[in-house]
């Protein structure tokens, strides 16, 4: 315990001299410590990060000399040194100088500002498009070109946020499925999202932008250098918020081709097997998985709920009542509420499954099974 | 002393006195001490913050009860501890600062602060609710916030009572100051402090309102069928944004340009020197009114605005750093030549203006549009406005309360804890927020309760800084109760360079002053 205070006290202050050290080279190595941007890897991103250290020498510069003067009266002008009081109160030209000097500073300010607003705001021309909905708490990537669609979610396990396993690397900041990008192709993002406010955001590429429903929002990246780039949901959505990371591979155009085919592939293989009849063993088991994935945020581990935000799973009316009913607001959610519909989100087999487990799970023993075919018929 | 006995004579003792008083020294001090109660229940919920921040993990509550507090945490701060604090300020001080027996309409004002407890009560309550409190932030966006249980309903309710109260306490403040100026006391002789709380009224009057009719169309979207913004009803969830942002940038203001003023009492006093550019601060001050109502988007550039309404709110917004800038060049200049002394509330008011730039400097970059895209939403935001409301306001607050506590209680505090109170909380304050520009820089997105491990260092000085912060307030405590039950006796005028009509009247100020209206010159 001692032992690793005494480390973690080490690496603050080293962390903390370095960082100073560095502040008078902005840009250059801030980003090692965490004391500025991310390495940016698009051209955007680099654009801002050199506005970000401009006004942020401007506004250390304008703190620094106003300041001065303000210390230097401290120092020089206090009764203990028996300095007198002066008598003047007003003076019109200094009132005029020191608002016209702002002024000008700002406009010097806002011209590189303008320029680099306007670039990012050119999504004409794309290579490449990537639909983006956000939900609750996970996101929806959809490439209409490749003609897939996909839902990426944390990965980082349960053990490790409540703090019974060591935290890996990327801790909060992985992924299943990645969005995979070609380097080097201008890629025009479309965002909505599905019930509430969201907001995609990944650092090192310079984007950020609302996921609203009902609203289609545009931006655009162009990725210099293949790697994986990390980033989170930046604007508050509940509950999990904290939980819905985004992670960018960036690859070469021909990786990305060969992984489109693979990603295609898995799809097609997956609804064949939905296609088939199930036995009791596989439906309890892959709806233990989808549960685990796509109910625990709201409903809990043991189907509890949260009385008055989240309603229960174990005993409830509809895990309890009739199939239909229970399939109806799976499939369709419940307005209003956190509940989604689902059925854009799973296949005919992952759904029948967790109904199958939730009806039989959790505290629950109902007993019936619901097979793919019936979830077919309803949609 | 003798006149001040007589007079606590007249008055009914016991609950009663304060439950139906209409004198604005009760008024007042009843308005304090309620702000002073909820800076500790909303003080308690950051410590909470800052404790499950600690480190990477869940440790000490659960997401969801994490974002009542962040919510929770903010509404109870601005509207139950720095706009009560304010305007029990403004009760105390405008009267006698302008020569005025009590405010205009006592009784009004006795139902304005009556408001309060019930509303703060609300509050707190809906966290006991099932489903517990109001978890949506503080912005309460729909759609999040037309999920969730009743707690949003509560919380709905206490802002419109508050509201209510504010906006009440506003027409009292108007109307008190346009007419009940002693003879002589032309608008352009009002101390800085008058002028600043008039204008801050008018800005109530005008945002509060706005809010009230945006939570009201979320009520109804809540529970009575409208679909104002829902999008599958054909509502628009970006229309609330605007209208709470017409509200809340303005509140930005509501919440500073008192502090403002109090910065302009404290430091002529105490640099001996009349304040510098006095017409220049009134017009600055009405200027930033003014701008406040033009610039409200700047907090939704990623909400994907057409290109004409991002570069109209990034010029206009970076206009205000404008007469912002003439407000802290004045207070420079008036200390500059002048014969300083450094007791507690100058010093509160120096460190006040300081940190207050570092906010402002550091709004300025969130102003330029497309550095904002990487500053959105991140903990550089959240260190920003807590440099602009804590070191703004909350310092102001308490550099007030050392500054008149002499004039209310008429005993002197304790100069030595007075400072150490001032160096803790200033020290305290700098490592709790400074890191967290460092956070948001380097990406850690806010309202999140856990973290990715390279944010572990700056939480935890962060957190470090957080716990000293909120314990050295039971010091003020300590100290404000020292004062009003004993110490040196204060004169009347307690400061040497001290100006202005509260200073003529006796320490601790009597019952009722200026029952007969002072000559002005």
């Amino acid at each position: 315990m001692l032992k690793s205070c005494v480390i973690n006290l080490k690496h603050i202050l080293y962390r903390l001299f370095s960082g100073m050290g560095m502040s008078l080279v902005p840009g250059l190595a801030f980003a090692e410590y965490g004391l500025n941007f991310q390495r940016p890897v698009t051209a955007i991103a680099h654009e801002l990060l050199w506005l970000h250290n401009a006004i942020l020498i401007i506004c250390v510069a304008i703190l620094v000399i106003v300041f001065s003067f303000m210390f230097y009266a401290i120092i020089m002008h206090r009764k203990g040194r028996g300095h007198q009081a002066a008598k003047f109160h007003d003076n019109t030209t200094l009132e005029i100088v020191w608002t016209v000097i702002p002024f000008v500073i700002l406009v010097v300010m806002a011209v590189p500002s303008t320029a680099t607003l306007l670039k990012m705001d050119d999504t004409s021309n794309p290579d490449m498009t990537v639909q983006i909905v956000g939900y609750q708490w996970k996101w929806k990537y959809e490439y209409p070109e490749q003609d897939l669609s996909f839902f990426s979610a944390l990965t980082t396990p349960r053990e490790q946020i409540e703090n019974q396993a060591d935290k890996g690397e990327n801790y909060l900041l992985e992924v299943d499925n990645p969005m995979v990008l070609p380097v080097g192709k201008k890629i025009r993002f479309v965002l909505t999202a599905n019930d509430v406010l969201h907001a995609w955001w990944v650092p090192q590429l310079g984007v950020k932008k609302d996921a609203i429903p009902g609203y289609i929002n545009e931006m655009w990246t162009q990725i210099d250098e293949p790697g994986t780039y990390r980033g989170q949901c930046a604007e508050l959505c509940g509950k999990d918020h904290g939980f819905m990371p985004i992670v960018v591979e960036a690859v070469s155009e021909e990786e990305f081709a060969k992984w489109a085919s693979v990603q295609k592939a898995k799809m097609v293989a997956a609804e064949t097997r939905a296609a088939k009849t199930w036995s009791r063993d596989e439906l309890m088991e892959r709806g233990e998985q989808i549960y685990k994935q796509a109910c625990v945020a709201c409903h809990g581990a043991t189907g509890a709920g949260i009385p008055g935000v989240f309603p229960a799973i174990t005993g409830s009316k509809i895990s309890t009542g009739p199939v239909a009913a229970h399939l109806d607001i799976v499939l369709n959610g419940k307005a209003g509420t956190a509940m989604q519909a689902f059925k854009g989100q799973l296949n005919d087999a992952d759904l029948a499954a967790v109904v199958t487990y939730e009806r039989n799970a959790l505290g629950n023993k109902k007993g019936d099974l619901v097979q793919p075919a019936e979830v077919k018929a309803l949609r | 002393m003798a006149t001040a006995a007589a007079h606590h004579e007249e008055h009914p003792g016991g609950l009663t006195r304060w439950l139906f008083t209409t004198n604005h020294k009760d008024i007042g001090t009843l308005y304090l001490w309620f702000a002073f109660i909820m800076f500790f229940v909303g003080g308690a919920m950051a410590m909470v913050i800052r404790a499950e921040l600690f480190q990477p993990g869940m440790q000490m509550v659960e997401p969801h009860f994490f974002n009542q507090m962040t919510t929770v945490h903010a509404l109870v701060m601005i509207f139950g501890g720095v706009m009560p604090a304010f305007v029990g300020l403004a009760n105390w001080q405008i009267p006698m600062m302008i020569g005025a027996p009590d405010m205009a309409l006592p009784r009004m004002n006795n139902w304005s602060f009556w408001l309060l407890p019930p509303a703060a009560t609300l509050l707190i309550m809906s966290l006991f609710m099932p489903g517990g409190g109001p978890a949506a932030g503080w912005t309460i966006y729909p759609p999040l916030s037309t999920q969730g249980g009743m707690g949003m309903d509560f919380a709905i309710l206490t802002i419109h009572m508050l509201g209510f109260s504010s906006i009440l306490g506003s027409m009292n403040i108007i109307a008190t100051i346009l007419n009940m100026r002693a003879p002589g006391m032309t608008l352009m002789k009002m101390p800085l402090f008058v002028w600043t709380w008039l204008i801050t009224a008018f800005l109530l009057l005008a945002a509060i309102p706005v809010l009230a009719g945006a939570v009201t169309m979320l009520l109804t979207d809540r529970h009575f069928g409208t679909s104002f913004f829902d999008a599958a009803g054909g509502g628009d969830p970006v229309m609330f944004q605007h209208v709470f942002w017409f509200f809340g940038h303005p509140e930005v203001y509501i919440l500073v340009l008192p502090a403002f003023g109090v910065f302009s009492q404290i430091i002529p006093t105490f640099a001996r020197k009349p304040l510098f550019g006095y017409s220049s601060m009134v017009f600055a001050t009405a200027t930033i009114a003014f701008l406040s109502f033009i610039v409200w988007a700047h907090h939704m550039y990623t909400v994907g605005m057409p290109m004409a309404g991002e570069l109209f709110f990034m010029y206009s917004t970076m206009l205000i750093a404008v007469p912002t800038g003439v407000k802290v060049f004045n207070w420079i200049a008036t200390m500059w030549r002048g014969s300083m002394t450094f007791e507690t509330p100058m010093l509160y008011a120096i460190a006040g203006v300081f940190l207050f730039t570092i906010g402002g400097l550091s709004g300025l970059m969130l102003a330029i549009t497309p550095a904002d895209f990487q500053y959105h939403d991140t903990y550089f935001v959240v260190a920003h406005f807590h440099y602009v409301i804590f070191a703004g306001s909350v310092l102001a607050l308490m550099g007030a309360a050392y500054f008149w506590l002499p004039k209310w209680t008429g005993h002197m505090y304790n100069e030595r804890l007075g400072k150490l109170h001032f160096w803790l909380t200033t020290i305290s304050f700098n490592v709790t927020f400074f890191p967290q520009h460092f956070l948001g820089l380097a990406g850690m997105p806010r309202r999140i309760p856990d973290y990715a491990l390279q944010f572990t260092e700056f939480n935890q000085i962060s957190s470090i800084g957080a716990f000293v912060l909120g314990l050295s307030q039971l010091l003020f405590l300590y100290i404000v109760v020292q004062t009003i039950k004993g110490g040196k006796q204060a004169t009347d005028r307690v400061w040497e360079g001290a100006e202005g009509l509260e200073w003529t009247v006796p320490s601790p100020a009597p019952y009722h002053t200026f029952a007969t209206a002072p000559q002005v010159k």
